[in-house]
């Protein structure tokens, strides 16, 4: 299908493009890799009037570490998340994670930072972000702000971002604890029916697909805190939960599969 | 045919395609690659209401769009076709219900889909948004959308003025007393209830079509993504009434039909139209989402089977009623579809009594109509099923029940109770080749201990044995089942000048290879290098004569002629050189690619020397036309009987209910195999579109008639990291019934696979207490009937 | 209108487009490379894969625009100079990895992106590599056959960036 018709403006800079977001006002939508929007684009699910393409700015393509803390560039690609050294030694759970997002081909396109505005309960980064308490860094008008991951996703496709803010870097601690990603679905390519990210040995636990935004499982962090079995935390990832119903599952049948999964991934992660 | 050692026979051989340089380059041209001057796009506006009167079609929204030229109401193009409409070539019975199908609706939307405007326009990006502006004002009706619904009492009708939904009911009872006897005295009765969803067809290119009118002689040259050319020409020509001779149709590459592009549809008939109308090429292309409505889906029936046998097992009599969903109208074969299975519901089975009866029905859905298979992997589906569960109840193993009841070696030809011929076949030896191959033994022992150790990922095995009629089809037998056209097929041989040899072939070919196949028969008759014979299909204007490619025919029916009219060019050629050697022909033999006198290999005329002859007729035998050229039309006498068994061992996860495909074995029985490459692919192809129907793909329509799996995000055709590992072995029984003595294999492995997944399935969650699953099992699916099985809370 | 420039299997070309042109219709409807196909609307199917400076990419969900100054590859464009097919076509032809060919373009650039991006590839990792490539007529075990020949033989001969400028 064929998306409808849109003005294009090519951003220079960061700053660049939250101008020109403050010009066009919410009629205008950033374009990165384009691998979220613009197949809903086609679908005409979406029909920004004006597109500012960022994915030209090369200079927020980077993975850095200093003092603990590693700064990944808004534009860094899924794929040289997945092939980073640096990740590999220092926060090797973001590299794997990136490595089961869509197939080759949209990790070759898709970007940190779009898949993070974009906000879908159902992707994987973002639920690994949330894992493992990252720090978001967006640009607006007024300078940067720093906003972290558990006030990111605020809603349904919504986040915390301003219609004139764009993401510039995402930051994580070095992370050595044990750490385990469970993707569940019926197709390797496929959006994660249910996924659980477990990083710092338990500390960290995020659900994909579960509610309206990905979701921090906070009771089971607790849990694993007070010294709870794999099995015990696990029993509570989906209290409290109204996770959608859509082909694959039905709430209830979401539910258990939190359960198991959640199980799954802190025995993975080296919760007894 | 001799499948030989002889390095100079090609048949037998993993003969590489030469179809694959053009394909694998990008350079094969399909219908979308193709570009005419002046064409004009089509863009269609398609009801979003299962079912509603259509109160008005608005398009001036449409038309302010730059490049949008014209947007039609199906009352403003009614004019076009006047009193025709989309052809149903198979009337079943003489008083089945078949509505009037315009291609573009004009008063009343029956599916989502339906097309009920058209916006024409300079370009394919003005067509898209044109359509997207076009505002149709419905006044929905009510829907009928499950079958067992529509037969209800009270049901809505999609069809007011027929006053029912049933299109017609089918019986095959050659002697119900002895049926119900057979029950009545059985020992064991299995009674089972199948549903086979929709499935999409999804050939990975789309439809399209251009119609391209030749003005100045009123002549059309329609190019379209078809399997039909030949079939479509005749169709055109009378639903449009312009004389057939006028007509060309032209099948570029095209990407797979798996039978969805058996098919004379409304986007074919619209622009063919609106080409002559207009005076200009007209073109269309089908876009993914449009097909999940556009294009006829697949399966669709609600089936009841009954089989009744003695203490041991044996099975005494099957009986069979089938509810079979015809969608909202009846395409070119719809109604056929479940005919071709209605004859194979006691499979590869010696089975003395038979009752088969099919209803089938409207519903405001897409018409179904031929799918891989059509009607053969239903029926398979449902006997194969139902003889697992036989097996329980006998307790014996499922290949213990399946010997005990094959037919036997040398019962053929076998005649069975569904009144058919059965042509060769060893299905005891397939059986056991499989059963070896799959190792049963080590696979069962591992199964005892996860059931021991409680595991929560249980090992389940599945075993299908089908038989399948294929090689359609005796025209007389056609005939007795009202079907619109004969089964013949036609093929020319042509020997140019200088021995290079053209083969013009009615099957039509889009992803089987003929050209590499049909050029291996050919050499090895002829004696000469396949490469030496070029192969041509797929234009009536090259091809006149042809009924094309769909039912596993092309080999058995086609090829077939192709082997004859090789025949009798060398029945020619004999006769020139014996002439020229001045022998009696009875004295000649061809070796070598040479006509010798036996015994006296000196004397010999080369194949190349008789073609030079046969074009300059300087010195041909008395009253002999020049040249050397064959056709035949070959009908055959009798069906072919391909059959097989297919091992599937699954692994499923208890606790999310996840199935796992870890090992698929297939024996087939495809008779001899002209080259054992190309049969292999597609029995893997065959295997993981059976394997598709047990564990992804579901058509799935909400109850408002909505379709939900619109594009492949949503409908799950497996990529590479689902697929499993096929072992792939043959046993060859070669048909008596043609002289190559082929069966076919397009359609096997579609056929067997899907109830040996499901077989594993349950047999993986038998100890859970589960005896059935339905199809897709997926993981929800699975997770359920084991819950509900064990009597948990779901 | 906008303007783009982006070389295409080494030759310069200049159009103008909608910034609503997806990359693969300015390919097959503007430059009338044909070649690269497309079979569906939900970027799932792969048939379309191309490689935008040397790595496979999706040419449905890219517009034309964003692809301006980069490097592109088509199936047209793997062959060398001679004619002679890339080795991953000559292996998609010796392994039977095609029958109708309407996904192979896009599964032979996908592949031979695969082989180069990873350099170890076992038959899992192939079929995971390939996950957003559907083939409706192989059931996928000669294509992974013929990527394993490819990736294990070391002739994958990569396609690397054509120098931008190339021509200039």
């Amino acid at each position: 299908m064929i998306p409808a018709s849109f003005d294009y403006e090519v951003a220079e800079s960061a700053e660049h493009a939250v101008s020109l977001l403050a010009d066009h006002g919410d009629e205008a939508k950033l374009l990165a890799g384009g691998h979220s929007l613009i197949p809903m684009m086609r679908f005409r699910l979406a029909a920004p009037t004006v597109l500012v393409d960022v994915g030209r700015l090369d200079d927020l393509r980077y993975i850095n570490s200093a003092n603990g803390t590693i700064s990944i560039g808004a534009l860094t690609r899924h794929s040289e998340l997945e092939h980073s050294a640096l990740l590999a030694e220092s926060c090797p759970m973001l590299a794997s994670v990136a490595a089961l997002v869509g197939d080759p081909a949209v990790r070759h396109r898709g970007t940190l930072g779009g898949t993070l505005a974009h906000s879908d309960p159902a992707s994987d980064l973002p639920a690994a972000v949330l894992a493992l308490g990252a720090t978001i860094v967006a640009r607006g008008p007024g300078g940067d702000r720093e906003i972290a991951a558990t006030d990111f996703f605020t809603g349904y496709f919504e986040s915390a971002l301003a219609d004139d803010e764009m993401i510039v870097e995402v930051r994580v601690a070095a992370s050595a604890g044990g750490w385990n990603y469970q993707k569940f679905n019926r197709r390797a390519q496929d959006w994660a029916i249910v996924g659980v990210a477990v990083a710092e040995g338990g500390a960290g636990v995020s659900l994909v697909n579960m509610g309206a935004t990905p979701l921090r499982a906070s009771a089971v962090e607790a849990a694993v805190a007070a010294g709870a079995s794999a099995g015990d935390a696990a029993a509570v990832a989906a209290d409290g939960l109204q996770p959608p119903t859509d082909l694959n599952a039905d709430a209830d049948y979401r539910r258990h599969l939190a359960r198991v999964f959640t199980q799954r991934a802190l025995k993975a992660a080296g919760v007894a | 045919m001799t499948m030989t050692d002889d390095p100079a026979t090609h048949m037998g051989s993993h003969r590489l395609r030469r179809e694959d340089p053009a394909l694998l380059t990008g350079e094969a041209q399909f219908i979308d690659d193709m570009s005419l001057h002046g064409e004009i796009w089509v863009g269609i506006v398609r009801s979003t209401e299962a079912h509603a009167t259509i109160l008005g079609v608005d398009g001036r929204a449409a038309l302010e769009i730059d490049g949008v030229t014209e947007v039609l109401s199906g009352a403003d193009l009614a004019p076009l076709w006047g009193e025709g409409a989309l052809p149903c070539a198979w009337p079943v019975t003489d008083d089945m219900r078949d509505p009037a199908h315009l291609p573009v609706a004009t008063s009343v939307a029956k599916y989502v889909g339906d097309a009920v405007a058209v916006v024409l326009a300079d370009s394919r990006y003005a067509a898209a948004d044109g359509a997207a502006a076009v505002s149709v004002d419905y006044d929905p009706l009510p829907a009928v959308v499950d079958i067992e619904a529509a037969v209800a009492e009270g049901a809505p009708l999609v069809h007011e003025d027929l006053g029912t939904n049933e299109s017609y009911t089918w019986p095959l009872i050659p002697d119900p007393k002895a049926v119900d006897a057979a029950f009545a005295g059985a020992a064991h009765v299995v009674s089972e209830r199948y549903v086979q969803q929709r499935l999409i067809p999804a050939p990975m290119e789309p439809r399209g079509v251009i119609a391209a009118p030749g003005v100045a002689n009123g002549e059309l040259t329609l190019y379209s993504a078809t399997q039909i050319p030949h079939i479509l020409k005749v169709m055109t020509a009378v639903t449009l009434d312009i004389p057939e001779h006028k007509i060309r149709v032209v099948a570029p590459s095209v990407g797979g039909g798996f039978g969805c592009k058996l098919n004379v549809y409304a986007e074919e008939i619209l622009c063919c139209a609106l080409a002559m109308d207009r005076g200009v090429p007209v073109r269309w292309t089908e876009g993914r989402s449009e097909a999940a409505t556009a294009t006829i889906q697949g399966r669709g029936q609600v089936q009841h089977i009954e089989l009744a046998a003695d203490a041991d097992g044996k099975v005494q009599a099957v009986r069979v009623k089938l509810l079979a969903d015809m969608g909202a109208y009846l395409q070119l074969v719809t109604p056929g579809v479940p005919l071709l299975g209605a004859f194979l519901y006691h499979g590869c089975y010696d089975v003395a009594h038979y009752s088969f009866e099919c209803t089938s029905v409207f519903t405001n859905k897409t018409p179904t109509d031929a799918y891989r298979g059509a009607g053969r992997p239903e029926a398979t589906y449902a006997v194969e099923r139902a003889m697992d569960s036989l097996a329980v109840a006998v307790g014996v193993t499922p290949e213990e029940i399946r010997s005990r009841n094959f037919i036997a070696a040398d019962a053929f030809p076998y005649e069975s109770c569904a009144e058919l011929t059965f042509d060769s076949g060893d299905y005891q030896a397939v059986l056991d080749k499989a059963v070896a191959m799959a190792d049963l033994e080590s696979v069962r022992a591992e199964q005892a201990q996860r059931r021991a150790d409680g595991s929560n990922r249980q090992i389940g095995v599945g075993l299908s044995s089908y038989v399948e009629m294929c090689g359609l089809a005796p025209s007389r037998v056609l005939a007795s089942l009202n079907y619109g056209a004969g089964g013949w097929e036609a093929a020319t041989v042509r020997v140019l000048p200088t021995a290079k040899v053209q083969v013009i072939t009615g099957s039509t070919p889009h992803g089987q290879g003929h050209e590499t196949s049909w050029s291996m028969i050919v050499a090895d008759k002829l004696g000469i290098d396949p490469d030496d014979v070029d192969v041509l299909h797929s234009d009536t204007a090259i091809s006149p004569t042809g009924l094309d490619t769909y039912g596993s025919r092309s080999l058995s029916v086609g090829g077939t002629a192709v082997f004859m009219a090789t025949d009798k060019v060398l029945d020619k050629a004999r006769l020139i050189a014996a002439h020229q050697l001045e022998a009696n022909e009875d004295d000649l033999e061809y070796f070598d690619g040479a006509f010798q006198v036996k015994g006296t290999p000196t004397a010999a005329v080369p194949f190349a020397a008789i073609a030079f002859a046969a074009f300059t007729a300087h010195d041909l035998p008395d009253g002999m036309e020049p040249n050397l050229e064959a056709h035949v039309t070959y009908d055959p006498p009798n069906f072919t009987f391909p059959n097989g068994t297919h091992i599937a061992v699954v692994e499923v996860d208890t606790e999310t209910g996840n199935v796992d495909i870890v090992d698929y074995v297939a024996v087939d029985d495809c008779g001899n195999q002209v080259n054992p490459m190309i049969v292999e692919g597609q029995v893997h192809g065959g295997v993981l579109q059976g394997a598709a129907q047990a564990l992804y793909e579901d058509a799935v329509y909400n109850e408002d008639g909505q379709i939900v799996t619109v594009n492949l995000g949503d409908y799950l055709v497996p990529s590479a990291a689902e697929a499993p590992v096929y072992r792939v072995a043959s046993h060859v029984t070669p048909s008596p019934t043609n002289p190559m003595g082929v069966k076919g294999i397009g359609e096997a492995g579609t056929i067997a696979a899907t109830p040996a997944v499901i077989n594993a399935v349950v047999d993986a969650l038998r100890p859970t207490g589960v005896t059935d699953v339905t199809m897709p099992a997926s993981p929800q699916t699975v997770w359920r009937a084991i819950n509900e099985a064990q009597g948990g809370a779901s | 209108m906008e303007s783009v420039k982006f070389a295409v299997n080494g030759t310069e070309r200049s159009l103008e487009v909608e910034p609503r042109t997806l990359l693969v219709h300015a390919l097959r409807d503007e430059l009338r490379l044909t070649g690269t196909n497309i079979g569906c609307d939900s970027s799932s199917c792969g048939a379309c894969t191309v490689l935008v400076d040397g790595q496979s990419a999706k040419s449905c969900t890219m517009f034309a625009v964003q692809a301006d100054g980069a490097d592109i590859t088509t199936i047209e464009g793997v062959a060398d100079a001679d004619g002679k097919m890339h080795p991953m076509q000559q292996a998609f032809h010796e392994h039977h990895a095609l029958q109708c060919g309407y996904c192979t373009p896009g599964m032979v650039m996908a592949a031979i992106s695969l082989v180069e991006e990873y350099p170890e590839l076992d038959d899992h990792s192939v079929r995971h590599g390939l996950e957003g490539n559907l083939c409706r007529c192989t059931g996928y075990q000669n294509i992974v056959n013929a990527v394993l020949a490819v990736a294990g033989s070391g002739s994958a001969t990569p396609i690397r960036p054509y120098q931008s400028g190339q021509g200039e």
